[in-house]
């Protein structure tokens, strides 16, 4: 037991930014657009950080997988409390290539390399929605994993898993090491203060790339094109319950 | 006595400047009504005053960070989860 967790953080483009296609539709625009960490992420780091404060376990790390910016994710989640981080450098075509695949694999060399307990992810990502990470790391590592938590609490050497599932929740005891993935309700993550993120920038952070774990990074995913979602249109006043009426059966509601 | 409560002040000022960055009306919104709340408050000397002006101000922290968290969860809840009936 070696009471190490690895939680994976992604950068991903502010929740609150109006997303933009580019006119080529080949993808979405990125340049100068504000970037944060994805809610989930923020969501799986404040359950590894907790699980350390209940001393379930003793190290907390941070992993992210992307160019020189995803540094700052990783600072975020030292700040929120984890204690150090791994940035996993994948730069150009590369990354922008880099699917659910590709991740599970860093995070599976990862775990195997850190010799990790549990591995706490988001259960999906803001911007692709996905929603992959988790099952192909733990189907990778041949892990059990426990997706889509609403409750997690540590018995020994196994977990126990309140999970969200349609209409309902299931409880589940699995064997550590696992997979879990966060779901909306699983906590609240806390604010990353000011003073936090000074003290973040001692913590340290180290470099790895996706060669020296001996991967390969090649996609077999082609993304066709991406489209704008289709725009709302606009309503229509009517004067009286007679126009309502008649415009109703125009469209053939009524 | 006096500088450990400018200290206080003026860490309270820059916390308040670093959470109004992602102030829904905007960071230049915050930062003029930030400025006018604490230029109000800037003839005040009695330390028991200022005490309780830091407090109000923490105050407002905890408040802000509670509205962020809250704007995040709702927009996560609409996009990603059926309306409860």
């Amino acid at each position: 037991m070696s009471g190490r967790v690895l939680v994976g953080v992604k950068r991903v483009i502010d929740y609150a930014v109006k997303i933009r296609v580019k006119p080529d539709n080949t993808g979405v625009v990125t340049d100068g657009v504000k970037h944060s960490m994805n809610p989930f992420c923020e969501i799986a780091v404040e359950e590894a950080v907790k699980l350390k404060e209940k001393k379930f376990i003793k190290e907390v790390v941070a992993v992210s997988c992307g160019p020189q910016q995803a540094q700052e994710t990783i600072r975020t989640a030292l700040a929120m409390g984890a204690d150090r981080g791994i940035h996993v450098e994948v730069t150009g075509k590369d990354y922008e290539a880099m699917g659910p695949l590709q991740v599970s694999k860093i995070m599976a060399a990862l775990a195997k390399k850190e010799d990790a307990q549990l591995i706490i992810l988001g259960k999906q990502a803001i911007d692709d929605d996905c929603n992959q990470t988790g099952q192909m790391t733990a189907a990778l590592l041949d892990w059990p994993q426990g997706t889509f938590a609403s409750e997690v609490s540590l018995e020994g050497d196994k977990v126990k898993v309140v999970r969200e599932i349609d209409g309902g929740l299931e409880t589940i005891r699995i064997n550590t090491p696992a997979v879990l993935t966060a779901d909306l309700r699983l906590n609240t993550p806390r604010y990353a203060t000011l003073p936090n993120i000074m003290k973040a920038k001692k913590k340290k952070i180290a470099k790895v790339n996706p060669a020296d774990l001996g991967l390969d990074m090649t996609s077999r995913l082609e993304v066709v094109r991406v489209d704008e979602p289709p725009q709302r249109l606009a309503g229509v006043k009517v004067e009286t319950v007679e126009d309502l009426v008649s415009k109703l059966r125009e469209q053939g509601t009524l | 006595m006096a500088n450990n409560l400018r200290g206080q002040v003026m860490r309270l000022y820059k916390t308040l400047l670093y959470l109004g960055r992602e102030y829904p009306q905007g960071a230049a919104y915050f930062r003029e009504r930030l400025k006018s709340a604490f230029m109000k408050n800037k003839d005040v000397t009695d330390p028991e005053k200022i005490q309780k002006l830091v407090a109000r101000g923490d105050f407002v922290i905890k408040e802000l960070e509670a509205l962020y968290f809250l704007r995040k969860y709702r927009a996560m809840k609409k996009r990603y989860y059926e309306p409860e009936k």
